[in-house]
């Protein structure tokens, strides 16, 4: 199979698109960015390809005539097992990397070494139960799930043997840019979709059968563009990065049609395009070179008041008089923040007034992008917050009337599909030139 | 200020530098000479005037300039502001008053003078107001002030020009006469009148060359160069007027050959966009920035920037038959002394004249004079003109405001946009 | 409070009212009484009598608060850009400028001076003139081309609509301003002498509204409030640090930073806020050319200030003097952020106090400044200081 992907390296995440030639989405990766780029955009592909293979493998068993709800029920059930699989290659090799700077801690103490094996011992034994049927998982990345587990048994390590809680935890920091920087520990498609078939049963019916060719099919890279915040980093060809501004106009375009405006607030920038009905962009405006109001702003909030950066738009969502804040800057949230809390205003009131001081900014530069004439996009990291959602539906009814508001659970892909359009049509160019 | 390209340097370029270690030669030599010198700014100077006293013009804002060039202004301004200067105000006076408190040592490693005068021309900028009363106590220098009236609705009134003449005859040459000891001498000033006139159609001649396909200039960065005699202190000198041949002459050359812009990386190969550029440069990271345009094939074709000393392009030339009225329209003209409506139209007019794909606007945080307005100048030259425009922002002067991941990403977006649009999609 | 319910506090409600009302409702109802026009302007100043002389209601902007959410403002201005001309382009797009049939921005500054041309283009049904002020003060030549700014000011009015120019009605409205001058000059006067019974934060709030109110209504309202402090036994004198504050002459802070600086142990005794009343610092002859008159006033009795170029003398004179004449124990340079004029010059006018050995502290506000923990720390620190040093 032909396919042409798409990679948007932002602040945060890293993620990847994957489109077959006739322009359908046929899988989506996403990976922590990290320091080294270069990894997180292998990653973020090579999950991509997971995913394309089981929407392939999903497509098989359509074709094959296995009704739609078993069939969406096998390929569940068989990633899920796909998931455990990866899950105990990485528990691997952090176990290995653990050990390994564990006796290269000249501070260490007899007790280190064994009390890290106990814990990642249990991990092992808990990942049947961490991905059976219906337990839900915080993340899917192995950096937070298996991070917040090995946390939690150290504490009961420390206070069980005396060993260092500090210590574990820091060499859980140095090992685990190992497994993330390890393309072994990822593993192999085939591999793990073998074992995984095994937990998934099936094995010899048209499952078994379906995974057996995709697993073999190859597929065949015919285009890449890399966009996004580190772009120039992406280890891409000059010709093959793009502005993730173009990227983010005709990915929000390939998904809402009617869009003319995208808002897009990631962690570190703002982005307000207007685009026309091509996709083509017409004109763009980013906030200034300091943060204040982006995703980054909220992250320092989460920080200061002890929370989750998912917490902080459902908590803000339960305030019945939200405070006005004017300022959104990041140097000194902190400080306003605790003068309001010892005010005695409330967490909620709080919270909800700064969601609304960071759409206000993106306000602005909608309006000097050229306003709201059409359907209106909201991507990026942002949109996911429902507070920043509802204060940015009220201010656009506010400022612009009715406006039809899309918002994709797929947004955060919204640069990388763009980048993956952008890929196919340089493509299929260059096919038709050499067909000729 | 020469371009430090790689290959041979032109006729004009060594003329120019020339022309300017003289001059930095008189004046460290000043005070051992006797030659007295003035104090002045570029909007509105009133070169001639200054040339018939044989005084020697000083320009602090081109002093700022070249100090952040030489990479010395993050220690100048941060000189002035902890000496109480706020962090808000405009770089040029700080690194200015820096510079003053680190030495005083110019452009050229040498020291430069004290004033004997400071010729305060409040042209288009507040700022100016207030930097001559900061030197003033500083250097105890006499200070004469020229208030020149703002244009709001792009034309000169009678009154204005009235007022300008007045306080040149009432104030300016009295003062001049007293620091210089001469008396004032209008058939001399006729003289540099007469050769700045034509120095001045030659530079029109040269900005205006940028009309041809590809443009054989850079119409904001290399002319940055190409207006620095005109703009500083040569205007009405015969080198001047050498000068503006020279440069006329190899511009020729390159149109005559199909030649691209000079940068100080090589000709620019392929003319892959031509855009107009309104504000100032950055002048820390000047070549940085420059090589971010050139690098996309992107060439400035006009700019408002090269207008700041005079928009000679729209017709006025100094005139010897009436020198203080010429003078007085000179002063009133500068570019950012007109009214945000006439700016407007200049800047969509240059779009449409040049032909060119789009324009950007280099929003500078110490200009308010430039700055204050842009993003509705932004809004409406997109209007009138049916082309994209871009916005970027820096400094002047202080390295802190210029990110350079950031200005690049916002710059190739925009080339991309415009490449886009080209391609309307279909690609 | 003791004042609550008292005459006294309703006419001080009655002016908070006037300064809150973002949307003019008593210049509206003016203008429905009197089918007068109504014309606004940028501070610091204009000569408001030509336009009364014309039936004109002159409407002073001082920009808004931090209860007014800017979406609009901030799409024209970048960043390091003072706050004044964001809230101004957002109650203008918002139509709550509606009512006014023009706008006039006096020469202070480059942003002012550029908002003029925006306002043009914004709204191009309206009367908008830049109004240029001389910096040279000689009548000859100052005078003469200020002559020429007044005289098509007036002419631009009666374009408009408004009366033609008549010197008689301009020597008396020249007299019903000199009127409402004395009044500001006596309450400043009063709250030198007594500041106990002179809160800033009130003296402000009439401030504010006497800039949009009718002139003999102002006036009122400022011997109403002197008659009924007269009679308030309640304000006594508090052990407070007597402080002047300089440097808020264009965008205005907000009330919030007045009453912290009172809570924070300062008496303000001379202040830069709304000068339209104070700028010409004595009566206006209402004899001869009037119009003559106001141009005298202009150059040779308007308050020093950042705004204009100081020619004769020391710089920061003005500012000594004001400083003895208010007995100022120690001065605050309170300045808008970005505020080109007032920040430019402030390293001067530090140092004339400092060789007046008068202490000083600064900070800076924006008009939407909605915390003020840290000024308010700064602020009675400094006036603990200033009372533990004069205790000594």
């Amino acid at each position: 199979m032909n396919y042409t992907i798409g990679v948007d390296l932002g602040s945060t995440t890293t993620k990847a698109v994957v489109l077959g030639e006739d322009g359908t989405v046929m899988g989506r990766g996403i990976t922590n960015s990290r320091s080294n780029y270069e990894v997180a955009c292998q990653v973020a592909m090579g999950e991509a390809l997971i995913n394309t293979r089981f929407s392939l493998i999903r497509g098989r068993l359509d074709a094959a005539g296995v009704p739609a709800a078993q069939a969406r029920q096998s390929v569940l059930t068989l990633e899920r097992w796909f998931r455990a699989q990866q899950y105990r290659s990485q528990l691997f090799v952090l176990t290995r990397e653990l050990q390994r700077f564990a006796s290269k801690l000249l501070t260490g103490g007899p007790g280190l070494k064994p009390a890290v094996a106990r814990i990642t011992e249990q991990m092992e034994v808990e990942i049947p139960e961490l991905f059976s049927e219906g337990t839900r998982r915080k993340s899917d990345f192995f950096r937070d799930l298996a991070g917040s587990r090995y946390m939690q048994l150290a504490e009961g390590e420390a206070r069980a043997t005396g060993v260092g809680f500090d210590q574990v935890v820091g060499l859980f920091d140095k090992a685990i840019l190992d497994v993330e920087n390890s393309a072994e520990a990822a593993g192999q498609f085939e591999e793990h979709v073998r074992a995984a078939l095994v937990h998934a049963g099936d094995a010899d019916g048209e499952l078994g059968r379906a995974v057996t060719d995709i697993a073999a099919l190859k597929l065949s890279q015919i285009g890449s563009v890399g966009t996004g915040y580190g772009r120039q980093r992406l280890p891409f060809p000059e010709g093959q990065i793009k502005s993730e501004i173009l990227c983010h106009g005709l990915g929000a375009h390939a998904m809402f049609p009617d869009t003319r405006t995208v808002l897009d607030i990631g962690g570190q920038d703002t982005k307000a395009i207007q685009v026309d009905d091509q996709g083509i962009v017409t004109s763009f405006q980013m906030n200034d070179r300091c943060a204040a109001g982006c995703g980054r702003y909220l992250g320092y909030i989460a920080d200061e008041m002890n929370l989750g950066l998912h917490e902080l738009g459902p908590l803000a969502c339960e305030s019945k008089t939200p405070v006005r804040i004017n300022s959104t800057c990041t140097v000194f949230a902190g400080a306003e923040l605790r003068e309001r809390l010892s005010l005695g205003e409330k967490r909620e009131d709080i919270l909800a007034g700064l969601h609304r001081a960071i759409i206000l900014r993106a306000m602005s530069l909608i309006a000097r992008s050229g306003g709201v004439s059409d359907q209106f996009t909201f991507t990026g990291g942002v949109a996911k917050n429902p507070a920043a959602v509802r204060a940015l539906r009220a201010l656009l009814r506010e400022n612009y009337g009715d406006v039809h508001i899309n918002i994709s659970d797929d947004s955060i892909y919204t640069g990388a599909l763009g980048a993956a359009l952008f890929a196919l049509r340089e493509a299929t160019r260059g096919h038709a030139v050499t067909t000729h | 200020m020469t371009i430090p390209t790689k290959s041979q340097k032109d006729d004009s370029q060594l003329r120019q530098k020339t022309m300017i270690a003289r001059h930095f030669d008189r004046l460290a030599a000043a005070p051992e000479t006797g030659e007295k010198n003035v104090y002045t700014f570029v909007p509105g100077n009133l070169t001639e005037l200054l040339l018939s006293f044989d005084l020697l013009p000083v320009l602090p804002e081109i002093n700022s300039l070249q100090s952040a060039m030489r990479g010395k202004t993050a220690e100048y301004i941060s000189i002035a502001e902890k000496l109480g200067h706020s962090e808000d105000v405009c770089t040029y006076v700080k690194s200015d008053i820096g510079m003053m408190k680190s030495g005083n040592i110019g452009p050229t490693g040498q020291r430069l003078p004290n004033p004997d005068l400071l010729l305060l021309s409040y042209t288009g900028c507040f700022t100016f107001l207030k930097w001559f009363e900061l030197l003033r106590e500083e250097y105890h220098a006499p200070v004469a002030m020229l208030h020149v009236p703002y244009q709001p609705d792009g034309r000169i009134t009678p009154a204005m020009r009235d007022y300008v003449v007045k306080q040149l005859k009432d104030d300016i040459i009295p003062a001049l006469e007293r620091i210089s000891g001469r008396a004032y001498d209008e058939d001399k000033l006729r003289e540099h009148l007469k050769l700045s006139a034509q120095a001045e159609d030659d530079l029109v001649w040269v900005l205006q060359s940028a009309k041809h396909k590809p443009s054989p200039i850079d119409a904001y960065f290399g002319a940055v160069y190409y207006v620095g005699p005109i703009f500083s202190a040569f205007r009405g000198t015969e080198g001047a007027v050498a000068y503006y041949q020279a440069l006329r002459a190899e511009i020729a050359e390159r149109i005559r050959e199909g030649k691209g812009p000079v940068t100080p990386d090589g000709d620019i190969e392929k003319e892959r966009f031509r855009v107009v550029v309104e504000g100032p440069p950055n002048w820390t990271s000047f070549r940085q920035f420059w090589k971010m345009f050139a690098d996309e094939g992107a060439v400035a074709v006009a700019s408002t920037y090269t207008k700041v000393g005079g928009v000679y392009d729209a017709g006025f030339r100094h005139d010897p038959s009436r020198p203080l009225e010429s003078l007085a329209e000179y002063c009133l003209g500068c570019y950012t002394n007109l009214g945000l409506p006439t700016r407007i139209e200049m800047l969509a007019q240059y779009v449409r004249d040049y032909e060119a794909d789009g324009f950007l606007i280099n929003s500078v945080k110490s200009c308010n004079s430039f700055s204050a307005g842009q993003l509705h100048i932004l809004r409406e030259v997109e209007k009138r003109s049916g082309k994209p425009g871009g916005f970027i922002e820096s400094d002047l002067v202080d390295p802190r405001y210029f990110s350079a991941a950031n200005i690049k990403n916002r710059l190739e977006s925009y080339f991309q946009m415009l490449e886009q649009k080209r391609l309307g999609g279909a690609a | 409070m003791s004042t609550e319910g008292t005459p006294l506090s309703a006419l001080v409600e009655r002016a908070d009212a006037i300064y809150r009302d973002y949307s003019l409702a008593t210049v509206r109802d003016w203008k429905a009484r009197t089918g007068g026009l109504a014309v606004g302007f940028m501070p610091i100043y204009v000569p408001c009598e030509i336009l009364h002389a014309q039936g004109v209601l002159p409407v002073g902007l001082m920009g808004a608060r931090d209860d007014l959410e800017i979406i609009k403002g901030d799409a024209y201005y970048q960043s390091y850009i003072c706050h004044i001309p964001r809230s101004t382009i957002e109650l203008g797009l918002s139509g709550r400028l509606d009512c006014l049939d023009g706008v006039l921005f006096p020469a202070i500054c480059d942003v002012i001076r550029n908002l003029s041309g925006m306002w043009q283009m914004l709204f191009p049904d309206k009367l908008v003139r830049y109004l240029d002020v001389p910096q040279n003060f000689e009548p000859e030549i100052g005078g003469r081309f200020y002559r020429h700014e007044l005289d098509e000011l007036a002419r631009s009015l009666t374009e408009r609509g408004a009366r033609p120019y008549d010197a008689e009605a301009l020597r008396a409205s020249i007299g019903l301003y000199n009127a409402l001058r004395r009044e500001v000059r006596e309450l400043y006067a009063l709250r030198q002498r007594e500041p106990w019974k002179v809160p800033t934060s009130e003296l402000y709030l009439l401030l504010r509204a006497s800039v949009v109110i009718p002139v003999q209504d102002a006036t009122q309202m400022f011997r109403e409030y002197r008659a009924l402090i007269a009679e308030d036994a309640s304000r006594v004198p508090l052990d407070q640090a007597r402080v002047m504050l300089t440097g808020s002459f264009c965008e205005q802070p907000p009330i919030g930073l007045i009453r912290t600086l009172e809570r924070a142990g300062c008496y303000i005794v001379d202040d830069d806020f709304v000068q339209v009343h104070r700028w010409i610092q004595s009566d206006i002859p209402t004899d001869g050319d009037p119009m003559q008159q106001l141009v005298m006033a202009f150059l040779q009795d308007a308050m020093a200030s950042p705004t204009r170029y100081i020619d004769k003398g020391e710089k920061g004179a003005d500012l000594i003097l004001r400083i003895r004449r208010s007995q100022a124990e120690g001065v605050l340079f309170c300045a808008p952020s970005f505020c080109d004029p007032a920040l430019l010059d402030q390293p001067m006018a530090v140092r004339a106090v400092e060789r007046h050995g008068v202490p000083w502290t600064a900070f800076k506000y924006s008009e939407n400044t909605g915390q003020f923990q840290v000024i308010r720390e700064q602020a009675g620190t400094f006036a603990d200081s200033i009372k533990l040093w004069s205790a000594v």
